[in-house]
């Protein structure tokens, strides 16, 4: 019993969450524990791990990201338009085709997250209204760009190689997130600017007078809550092998929950990188499992809703426990 | 209105010891003591904030509980706070009667309120137009709907915590004119102030507190260096270490230092290797904003600062660090901690640029742990653990924590604001053993206090500030209490 108690403070809710989703999918679906299976939960959360990690930087400042979704579909249909503009010209050179595709919408997404950042961080704009206001500006843009009609014309090459291919038995996207999660995990834990973002969201007065760059700081979350949402746009854009105006609409709910089960507070400065990735993976779980029990998609979206207030409420108690535990 | 042996504690600490206190109807009761001398904690408990731990209360000879602010109000206590209870965006009438509006099945009788409001604001001479918004008002016309207030219902008795700290002349004599009208409806009034001025013009008896305890009764007629006599006088000789000093080459030289907001105009100072200097004024006298504005943290719009030997005018807080200026904030929780975060990363916060704690971008974890062990030994942090969230130690050990900050990099100059608001007894003579040693290992201190004691045994140097301006710079020898408070406190026409 201390030892479970323990590891709630240590690690809170997620874990025993996660354990209980586990469980009770299991039960009900045989299909559910297969190797398959499980690898295709990894798959179809990636997007989501990659926009929640972004996220997190943005609510670790004490900020949040609600363009996530919108900088997905901007980036979606940049790329994909760049990307088919330039096949129509270039028909022969492939491999630049679809490293130019790629670049254009990541710097288009990216973008978004740079004037998130100059926003918030130069002229004080809230975090709320300034990426509201983008997050409007950025799906305006994208269905005007489109006229509402998905861009198709991309070499077949792209969507095999990041949508569908695999890299010795992984699937790129899954290969690409690991790849992002090991350099994330080291700048959240092993660089200046990592502790910069804790210290910031913690206490912004204290960062400032320890000689901390503090709108900087702020502008880089931003930067790279964008940047990362952008990657998962383009991975998803070669899934899907069309740019669409209307993917990323779910994000910024999903990405937020990802990180308040994970225990990151909504305050900012408290957060666990680790505890983030799990976080993305324990939605992409429960959504997979109630699609194999057959429960029906409106529901769905009401145990999302029920599972984050259960986390927010649990972790309340813990920070309750951790008062009540003189040495921790 | 009378109280009797009233104690009250606060977390362990006594706060208030066994205190007396009589208001007559139609008096000015002046309460004076030094900074936590446990005079707000006093009108609070006559407020109806808190409740007292012990003792009772009587109200016109007969015994009462007051058990919220509200039910004060109904009994005729009325307090005008130092923290404005006005909502900005709602208008003077409204203000007047929140939580008190008139309504008529739910809905607001508009017509009776203003009407009522009018009535209240010319009773009292006010000239104000009632449907006005509190925001463009004034300080003094603030204060004013903050008085108006305590006079929607009948009033006996009206609590005034320091009304003038922020008016100016001309608008404390309107409030001075006004008291003088309160006084003469039999109204008995209990006054917080630190000015000796205010003391000999509007009062009528006064009571001095010192750590709780009253120390008398006196009537207003007494002078002034009897008063700080009252005020202060303690045997500090155990508690403050002696300090070798030796003062050397000039670190800090500000020179007609004006800030832009205007909190300080016009001051000069000095600090040298191998001395305490003290920095001591009242609260409002600028004596932090000297500091801040020579770190970086606050504009200054004329003068110049030299840190060991150059100009440093407008350099950041990253800047300063960099060149070993360290400024301590006094309110940790503010400024100085990530509350959230363990107190490894607060302490490490201002050195992670330097090589010890970095190379290049990457972190030295390793380097830091061992570094941050060392200097949690070296201020005995209790618990030892620095991996700790800072909100769960004592306050003493957060105080700790901010001044472990210190040690993480090479520093020439300590700027010391409040070391020891909130801190026991125990840590406080850590601290103070701390400072001197810093200052026997040659650096630089300056030590900003409102702690008078601390000012007198720590320092070899003194100024004094008021109101922005310096008034004084005092020696080894002449530094005594009567010297510095004779120089806290503004001597308007009195």
């Amino acid at each position: 019993m201390r030892l479970i108690k323990l590891a709630f403070v240590r690690l809170g809710v997620l874990p025993f969450l996660l354990l209980i989703a586990v469980v009770i999918f299991a039960l009900l679906s045989d299909n559910f524990l297969t190797g398959r299976n499980l690898l295709n939960v990894v798959r179809q959360s990636t997007y989501l791990t990659l926009v929640a990690i972004g996220q997190m930087f943005a609510l670790l400042t004490g900020g949040f990201d609600l363009s996530v979704g919108t900088i997905l579909a901007i980036t979606s249909v940049v790329g994909a338009t760049a990307m088919a503009t330039a096949f129509v010209a270039m028909p022969d050179s492939i491999p630049f085709v679809i490293l130019i595709g790629i670049l254009a919408g990541l710097c288009a997404g990216t973008l978004i997250g740079v004037i998130n950042g100059i926003g918030v961080a130069v002229f004080n704009v809230s975090p709320f209204m300034m990426s509201l206001g983008m997050a409007s500006v950025g799906f305006g843009v994208a269905l005007y760009m489109t006229g509402g009609i998905p861009v198709y014309g991309m070499p077949i090459e792209f969507g095999d190689i990041f949508g569908f291919g695999s890299i010795y038995g992984v699937p790129t996207p899954v290969a690409v997130t690991l790849v992002v999660i090991v350099i994330m995990f080291f700048v959240v834990n092993w660089t200046r600017l990592g502790r910069y973002f804790y210290a910031v969201g913690g206490n912004l007065k204290a960062a400032r007078l320890s000689g901390i760059n503090t709108k900087l700081t702020l502008f880089l979350a931003y930067v790279f809550c964008g940047l990362m949402a952008s990657v998962a746009g383009i991975l998803l854009t070669a899934r899907l092998d069309t740019g669409e105006a209307n993917i990323g609409a779910t994000m910024p709910l999903e990405s937020i929950a990802a990180c308040v089960i994970a225990g990151v507070s909504l305050r900012g400065g408290i957060g666990r990188f680790e505890n983030v990735v799990l976080g993305a993976l324990f939605i992409g779980l429960v959504q997979n499992g109630m699609n194999l029990a057959r429960i029906e998609s409106y529901l769905q979206i009401v145990v999302i809703g029920l599972l984050l207030i259960l986390a927010v409420v649990a972790d309340q108690f813990r920070l309750k426990v951790i008062a009540s535990m003189q040495d921790y | 209105m009378e109280l009797r042996a009233i104690c009250k504690q606060f977390s362990g600490t006594l706060v208030l010891d066994s205190v007396d206190f009589s208001l007559k109807p139609g008096e000015v009761h002046v309460l004076f003591g030094e900074n936590g001398s446990g005079k707000t904690t006093l009108i609070s408990i006559v407020a109806g904030a808190y409740r007292p731990d012990g003792g009772s209360f009587l109200f016109r000879n007969e015994p009462v509980e007051i058990f919220s602010v509200n039910h004060a109000r109904a009994l005729g206590i009325s307090t005008v706070f130092q923290e404005f209870s006005l909502v900005p965006q709602l208008s003077i009438e409204e203000n007047l009667f929140l939580g008190a509006e008139e309504t008529f099945g739910g809905i607001l009788k508009k017509s009776v309120i203003r009407k009522r409001a009018q009535e209240v604001l010319e009773r009292l001479g006010f000239s104000l137009n009632p449907s006005q918004q509190v925001a463009f008002l004034s300080r003094a016309e603030q204060q004013m709907v903050e008085i108006a207030k305590a006079f929607r219902a009948d009033l006996s008795v009206l609590i005034l915590d320091e009304p003038t700290a922020s008016l100016t002349d001309q608008e404390t004599e309107q409030l001075f004119t006004l008291i003088e009208q309160v006084k003469a409806q039999g109204v008995g009034i209990i006054y917080i102030t630190h000015r000796m001025s205010e003391i000999q013009r509007i009062g009528d008896r006064i009571t001095v507190l010192r750590d709780g305890h009253k120390i008398t009764t006196v009537d207003a007629d007494v002078s002034e260096e009897d008063l700080v006599q009252l005020m202060t006088g303690r045997v500090f000789d155990q508690i403050f270490p002696d300090i070798a000093f030796q003062p050397a080459n000039r670190m800090l030289e500000v020179r007609d230092l004006k800030t832009a907001d205007n909190t300080v105009r016009g001051v000069s100072i000095n600090v040298a290797n191998g001395e305490v200097v003290g920095l001591a004024g009242l609260i409002g006298s600028g004596k932090s904003d000297v500091a801040r504005a020579c770190f970086g943290c606050s504009p200054i719009s004329d003068g110049s600062i030299y840190f060991n030997g150059e100009l440093t005018n407008g350099l950041s807080p990253r800047k300063m660090l960099e060149r070993g200026f360290f400024y301590m904030p006094s309110d940790r929780r503010d400024e100085g901690l990530v509350m959230m975060r363990s107190a490894r990363e607060s302490m490490a916060l201002a050195a992670l640029n330097t090589p010890e704690f970095s190379r290049g971008v990457f972190l030295r974890r390793q380097e830091e742990i061992q570094r941050l062990r060392y200097i949690a030994e070296r201020l005995n942090l209790q618990p030892a653990n620095i991996e700790r969230v800072v909100e769960h130690f004592s306050g003493g050990n957060q105080q700790k924590i901010l001044i472990g900050k210190s040690l993480t990099r090479k520093v020439k100059l300590f700027v010391f604001d409040e070391p020891t608001v909130g801190v026991d007894v125990a840590t406080r003579i850590a601290i103070y053993q701390f400072i001197g040693h810093l200052c026997e290992d040659g650096a630089a201190v300056l030590l900003i206090s409102s702690d008078l004691p601390e000012i007198l045994h720590l320092t070899n140097r003194v100024y004094v500030l008021c109101r922005g301006v310096l008034t004084a710079e005092l020696q080894s020898d002449n530094i005594n209490q009567e010297n510095v408070l004779r120089h806290c406190f503004e001597r308007e026409a009195a």
